[in-house]
């Protein structure tokens, strides 16, 4: 052996050499190392530094379970802290950073903490840093805040992409070791659809890492010939580099792919990450055991390292952990670390066997690498590197997470898996069986789906015993049960004193548990230790809950695609790019994009829309309102339906004829609102407004389906089906009777109200509306969704010699406020139909939707919020949507609220600014003075409240 | 968590919407504490419960689903049609 | 014991040996004054204002697991009070008044933590709306401030201002709102409500209410019976459940909320932030995770954990709301059975029985609430009357037509 690589073995290709650098300085290693494996190789063992005490950290691990060896990779928008050293594939370029520490890794002022150790133990923030009470925000929390945390996140984009999948499977196998192999062997021979999926770059699990021997070959041989074999069958899928990390309802597994993180950069056309949905029929969890370590002191020292991982170093990358090995170990893993050692030439001082021996260690000596043991019998061993073995845990995560329990195994010491249902089993080590043999007919058991359990190949099993050693009380180090966190062996019975007795209070009082390995190494000592102290056994104290993320999950895998301008979808009307053209400028209205205004050179869009209102209101103008929800009603009961819905009456209306109508909820609060249209004796076409389209519908067909199921009525939203434009404005009448092809728009052949189907522009089919917004005379005409832009232009042509001008929902909101009508601002889901002055509407000659609970006292309050019309006192001053109206005389406070501004517009007719209010006892309030409370805009005004109707209150316009 | 639309087969939750206990049903009478009941209290079980839900992304039929509030599991699904016809009017 | 500086350092000086228990773990006596069904925030609290407000010391609270094992163990910390209605305004008010005081009052860190409530909005309805809310505050003495896009992005730099689907256009920012450590404030209350001689007891499933001639007499629990003399329910996510015992039937629903948490890191977000194009809130904890959350998921349930169409809406909602989380890892979600109420809004009030009293439907607002809801039901239950600050949250809101809707969502308790 020179330096630290071994001299031969692992899976590690010697000829490709790959440049890395940690904190800044240069290292090498090969193709296959791991970045944990590389610095071993390169004996480098402190790779970071822990959360509370800032103690100096080694790799204790070979896999995701890591809680030490965490480093940031990469720059700018790629930055990504907190990655386990032990998971990333070494590649050429890398350059990995240390974290939490200041100002070196080798030398962090943080460390000072130690010092203070006594005093810091669990809990100890809740008792103090409580005076004087102004210190905590000022003083006390900042510098914790400081302190804590780990990596440094980006504050930048992410230049890389990710992808959202859906599979869908028979068989879900988790995990590539012995016993997921055996078991996908199986179901695949026996032609079921399979996915196997493995957290691991390569396939095959332990057996990449441990010398086995199963039908007369090596255990990487027989994995490499199963996978092989997996390959070449159409039935099944492998998934490398796959975490599935949770375990949802329905037997759908979440699964996140790291299709591209052993690259320094993803190719364009490939994702980073790719998280999939998998739907199972059945699952089997073969995700093995994970090893834990052993409590005692000095446990922490860089160089102290799980058995099975010094092993898997040695045997899986050629990295020896050290020069001199000490074994501290209560099971039979100890030996199998020690013989693979020898036989790779490194080292064994000594083993240590609690079984064995009673002399245990006490402390580890060294501060930033291990220089040696001391036994409680005072005897010291020098050594460079500890190998720990505290037992194995099977991995019961993913079956836990739907809210069974696990359960205490005594003879393997160990949590095993509850019974879920034949869905989702364990199989192998992740089910307690701990030999190879056993995982190998397991594995066949769980990938059987029906039939006879195939033979499976013979092996030669490793012996598994283990007497539980949890805690070396005597340690006169430090003794760590969780690392990251820096909670230790004294922790607990010092929670459990304090009546911190439940496992779940005594991880919330001391941290154990909640690092970022989610406690994979450390919980089953807590639960020990917290046994010990509180005379409980396993099963009386249980486990913490486990919970998604396995590991855990980039929050880019899970957005996928839908993020920035993706996140939600953009819907444009068929008017979109007419508007476009002119210029419009656009805004968000739920998903839609509607033109706004349409600035000509330099006007802001008060100016714009100011204009726009002129021209409609003495010329016309032209306005796209395709967002309005549009529904199809046919059938003979139709009417029936309709009357049900809205609280006015649509029996009476006659075909060809349109009625303004208002829909309750059955709270009797104000739904929606819209014209509804009768086509025909038995054909309707409702609108709605474009904020509720969606929930109309869905209220019809719940009205109709589990209330009405009997009325034979259909019906069906059609809002996309039509790019609808309203033309208003004195001139609107002579610019449409210029693409109408047959009728004469007179008040006669077409009346206000009147509804129709129309030929337009020399036969295509249209629908003319004459019903008006805006107040003023005018039209909606609804053509085709593909002919939307193309009718625009030609009623731009038309309306040319008029001075036609396109307006958009400024303009739109400006009018309607002008004319008192209400909107959003006012149908707020609290507002009754009397409170928005449409009492009337309301029949009291039929049932409908919302009419018993209408009638409730608090509904029927002379006192409720009304709408009112509102203008500043100054007709020069300006009033504010949000400010709230007070009695003139009232001081600013709740009990003298009399209700708020809802809409404001500048009033380009009557100039100056006009409102809608909802003020208690409004109507009868007309003329009175209030004040305009905006102190959230630091004003108070004086305004008058007056009737909704701001212009035209005689509607001399429409009807002209 | 799947639900079998008796129209679209097994689809996933993300297709509907829900609206809670499908007990209530609306009250034929004048009586304002039938009306109170039926708009504003909900039987709410912990266990086996019978739910509206609305194939909002699939058929656009409302569904009664019969699923365990604790578990999740999904015993079965009818259209509000039938489940209405079923039981008649109050 | 007074927990301090000194006791901290006389206790280091003996090895941490002699610390006092923070709670007894007491049998249950044969009868109390009053038995509060639900030792989590709302319970304990309720069980400490008795005490030192009242001076009703023969009190129990009955928790079926372990103490604030409910939602003010899994909430995302928020604590705020920046309402709109007037039911609703005095009474968050109060609770964050409470809030700052409430450290030195039961002598316990909670950390509490006034680092600033910003709701974004995106669209110029939202910003009156926020207008509105944020004068309502004012008017109720209420701290609130209108911000514009240039002020958000003076505060947090680092929102998408550049690619977004709907752009920021300003915000509502409350300075008094922040975060608490949840689990502390289930503890303090513990302790506190424990040291003036209340039972809390855990492990104390109750399986029956016992009534006689329409008043509350005692409670069945899996350590047998309890006798009481009045009996208050602080089981929200259970209410309904916990309520059908006594023959009453509630309006509300029952649903999972999930919440999350990030693998931590350095100071990155300093106070809370909500999205208001889409359902995320977040803010970092004191040992560097994002804690974060959403919406509910959408269906009645009583199981604490959720699925992962909702998990992917808050994630991309927060992705698009800050690009820089593309790459932060998220560590762990969880749910929490959340009491829906048919307006949005909580009951805190005497019930039909005589004795029994209701603190429940507190939707996703129960946290910030804790000290409010328990000093108000304390009130109700030692004089027989709510107090004016909760007499808005009445049961028979409803059945009057005096709903407390903020978001105008009516009967739906899903969109509350």
């Amino acid at each position: 052996m020179t330096g630290f690589r071994l001299d031969k073995g692992g899976l590690i290709d010697r000829t490709t050499t790959l440049n890395f650098s940690f904190d800044g300085k240069v290292f090498t290693g090969f193709q296959g190392d791991t970045l944990a494996s590389a610095l071993i190789a390169n004996n480098v063992h402190l790779m970071g530094r822990s959360f509370k005490y800032h103690r100096p950290r080694g790799v204790i691990s070979a896999g995701s379970s890591e809680p030490n060896a965490l480093v940031t990779l990469r720059e700018g928008g790629r930055q990504e802290a907190n990655t386990r050293a032990t998971m990333v594939e070494l590649y050429d370029g890398l350059a990995a950073r240390s974290q939490n520490r200041w100002p070196s890794l080798n030398f962090d002022v943080g460390a000072v903490n130690s010092l203070a150790s006594h005093m810091f133990v669990a809990g100890f923030y809740y008792k103090t840093f409580m005076w004087p009470k102004s210190f905590w925000e000022k003083i006390y929390e900042p510098l914790i805040r400081r302190a804590a945390g780990l990596g440094h996140a980006s504050k930048e984009a992410d230049p890389d992409k990710y992808e959202k999948a859906y599979a869908h499977c028979d068989l879900l196998i988790i995990g590539s070791g012995p016993t997921g192999l055996m078991a996908a062997l199986t179901a695949a021979r026996a032609g079921v659809r399979i996915i196997l999926a493995d957290e691991s770059a390569a396939l095959g699990g332990s057996l990449l890492n441990e010398n086995e021997e199963i039908d007369s070959v090596s255990g990487l041989d027989w994995a490499l010939a199963a996978l092989s074999e997996l390959r070449s069958l159409p039935n099944v899928t492998l998934m490398p580099r796959t975490t599935v990390f949770g375990w949802y309802d329905g037997n759908v597994f979440g699964a996140v792919e790291r299709v591209n993180d052993h690259v320094a950069e993803p190719s364009p056309y490939e994702p980073r990450q790719r998280y999939t949905r998998i739907f199972a029929r059945r699952a089997v969890m073969a995700t093995g055991a994970e090893e834990r370590p052993i409590v005692f002191g000095g446990n922490d020292v860089p160089g102290v390292m799980l058995a099975s991982a010094m092993r898997t170093y040695a045997n899986r990358y050629a990295a020896a952990a050290g020069k001199s090995i000490v074994v501290f170990t209560n099971n039979d893993s100890g030996k199998r670390t020690a013989s693979d050692l020898r036989r790779a030439g490194v080292h064994v001082e000594a083993i240590i066997d609690s079984r064995k021996t009673a002399h245990l260690i006490v402390d580890v000596k060294g501060g930033k690498r291990v220089t040696g043991v001391e036994l409680g019998n005072h005897r010291s061993i020098p050594c460079d590197a500890v190998a720990m073995s505290g037992g194995w845990s099977p991995i019961v995560n993913l079956m836990c997470h739907r809210g069974a329990k696990p359960l205490w195994n005594e003879s393997i010491a160990g949590f095993v898996p509850p019974d879920v249902g034949s869905a989702f089993v364990a199989a192998g080590s992740a089910a307690g069986h701990m030999l190879l043999s056993e995982c190998l007919a397991d594995g066949a058991r769980a990938g059987t789906m029906k039939g006879r359990v195939p033979a499976v190949p013979k092996c030669r099993d490793e012996r598994f015993a283990v007497t539980p050693l949890w805690w070396v009380k005597e340690s006169t180090g430090k003794a760590f049960v969780d690392y990251q966190n820096d909670a230790t062996a004294k922790d607990l019975p010092l929670a459990a004193r304090e009546g911190y007795r439940d496992i779940e209070l005594a991880k919330r009082y001391t941290t154990a548990g909640m690092a970022t390995d989610q406690g994979k190494l450390g919980n089953v000592n807590a639960i020990a230790i917290l046994a010990d102290a509180t005379g409980r056994t396993m099963d009386q104290v249980g486990t913490t809950t486990f919970r998604p993320y396995y590991t855990p999950v980039s929050f880019g895998a899970l957005a996928g695609p839908f993020v920035r301008h993706h996140f939600q979808p953009v819907r444009k009307t068929p008017l979109h790019d007419w508007a476009y053209e002119l210029g419009a400028t656009f805004v968000e209205a739920g998903l839609w994009m509607r033109s706004s205004w349409f600035p000509m050179d330099g006007e802001d869009w008060l100016a714009a829309a100011t204009r726009e209102v002129l021209a409609t209101r003495s010329g016309v103008g032209i306005c796209d309102v395709s967002t309005l929800g549009k529904i199809d009603v046919q059938g003979p009961d139709a009417t029936e339906f309709l009357n049900r819905l809205y609280c006015n009456t649509f029996s009476t209306l006659a075909a060809g004829r349109a009625r303004y109508g208002l829909m309750l909820r059955e709270d009797g609060i104000v739904f929606d609102d819209g014209t509804t249209s009768r086509l025909a004796e038995d054909h309707f076409l409702m609108t709605t407004t474009t904020a509720n389209a969606a929930r109309v519908m869905a209220h019809m067909e719940f009205c109709h389906q589990a209330h009405w199921p009997d009325l034979d009525v259909q019906y069906v939203s059609v809002t996309e089906q039509w790019g609808q434009m309203a033309i208003a404005g004195p001139k609107a009448r002579a610019t449409l009777q210029k693409i109408v092809d047959d009728i004469t728009l007179d008040d006669t052949s077409f009346p206000y109200l009147a509804a129709r189907p129309v030929s337009i522009l020399g036969g295509m089919q249209a629908r003319l509306f004459r019903i008006s917004f805006s107040g003023e005379h005018a039209y909606e005409l609804a053509v085709p969704a593909d002919y939307g832009s193309m009718v625009a232009r030609a009623v731009m042509q038309a309306g040319q010699e008029f001075g036609i001008t396109p307006y958009g929902v400024e303009a739109l909101s400006i009018m309607r406020i002008e004319k008192g009508h209400v909107a959003g601002g006012e149908l707020n889901g609290t507002t009754t139909a009397g409170d928005l002055g449409l009492g009337k509407m309301m029949s009291t000659k039929k049932d409908y939707v919302g009419r018993m609970m209408a009638q409730r006292e608090g509904l029927q309050d002379p006192n409720r919020q009304c709408v009112v019309g509102i203008r500043p006192y100054d007709p020069k001053g300006k009033i504010r949507s949000g400010a709230h109206i007070l009695n003139k005389g009232d001081a600013a406070s709740m009990a003298a609220d009399q209700g708020y501004i809802s809409s404001v517009a500048w009033s380009p007719m009557l100039e100056m600014w006009v409102g809608l209010a909802l003020v208690a006892n409004g109507r009868s309030r007309h003329g009175e003075i209030v004040k305009l409370f905006d102190g959230i805009r630091n004003t108070l005004t004086y305004g008058v409240i007056c009737d909704p109707v701001h212009y035209d209150r005689e509607n001399i316009k429409l009807h002209a | 968590m799947l639900i079998n639309c008796p129209h679209c087969g097994t689809r996933p939750i993300e297709e509907f919407t829900f609206n809670g206990d499908a007990s209530p049903q609306r009250p034929q009478s004048q009586d304002m504490n039938a009306w109170y009941d039926y708009i504003y209290l909900r039987h709410n079980p912990k266990g086996r419960f019978d739910e509206y839900a609305h194939h909002s992304s699939g058929c656009r039929a409302w569904l009664v689903v019969t699923r365990d509030t604790q578990t999740h599991e999904v015993f079965a699904a009818v259209t509000a049609k039938d489940y209405a016809r079923e039981r008649g009017t109050p | 014991m007074k927990y301090s500086v000194f006791s901290l350092l006389k206790n280091t000086l003996s090895g941490h040996k002699n610390w006092a228990p923070a709670w007894r773990d007491p049998e249950p006596k044969k009868e109390y004054d009053v038995i509060i069904i639900g030792g989590g925030g709302h319970g304990l609290a309720t069980a400490y204002y008795l005490a030192k407000i009242h001076g009703i010391t023969n009190v129990a609270v009955l928790e079926k697991s372990w103490l604030g094992s409910g939602n003010v163990g899994r909430n995302t910390t928020i604590i705020r009070s920046n309402y709109m209605l007037p039911g609703n305004n005095p009474f968050y008010e109060w609770s964050m008044k409470l809030w700052e005081g409430l450290e030195q009052d039961f002598n316990f860190n909670a950390m509490v933590s006034q680092r600033g409530v910003l709701n974004l909005c995106h669209t110029d309805a939202q910003r009156d709306a926020f207008a509105r809310r944020g004068n309502a505050m004012r008017l109720d003495g209420v701290d609130a401030e209108l911000l514009d896009a240039q002020g958000v992005r003076e505060m947090y730099p680092f929102l998408d201002f550049a690619n977004a689907r709907f752009p920021i256009k300003g915000g509502i920012l409350q300075r008094r709102g922040g975060t608490v450590r949840h689990d502390a404030v289930a503890w303090g209350y513990a302790r506190g409500a424990d040291l003036r001689g209340v039972d809390i007891i855990q492990n104390c499933e109750v399986t029956g209410i016992k009534t006689n001639s329409g008043k509350v007499v005692g409670v069945q629990t899996n350590r047998g019976y309890i006798a009481c003399r009045k009996l208050g329910l602080a089981a929200a996510g259970n209410s309904s459940e916990v309520a059908a015992m006594a023959g009453l039937k509630l309006p509300i629903e029952s649903h999972v909320l999930q919440a999350f948490v990030s693998e931590g890191l350095k100071p990155y977000i300093d106070g809370v932030i909500t999205f208001g194009a889409g359902h995320f809130y977040v803010s970092q904890s004191d040992k560097g995770g994002l804690v974060f959350g959403g919406d509910i998921d959408g269906y009645n349930s009583y199981a604490r954990r959720g699925n992962l169409p909702m998990v992917e809406h808050v994630i991309e909602a927060g992705v698009a709301m800050i690009p820089g989380l593309s790459r932060v890892r998220v560590l762990r979600s969880w749910g929490g059975i959340m009491d829906m109420s048919m307006d949005g809004s909580p009951i805190i009030d005497k019930t039909p029985i005589d004795g029994l009293y209701l603190n429940a439907g507190w939707c996703y607002g129960g946290f910030k609430a804790t000290p409010a809801s328990g000093w108000c039901f304390a009130h109700t239950i030692a004089k027989d009357e709510p107090h004016k600050l909760n007499a808005a949250y009445r049961m028979d809101r409803f059945a009057r037509g005096h709903m407390i809707d903020e978001k105008g969502q009516g009967a739906t308790p899903n969109l509350h």
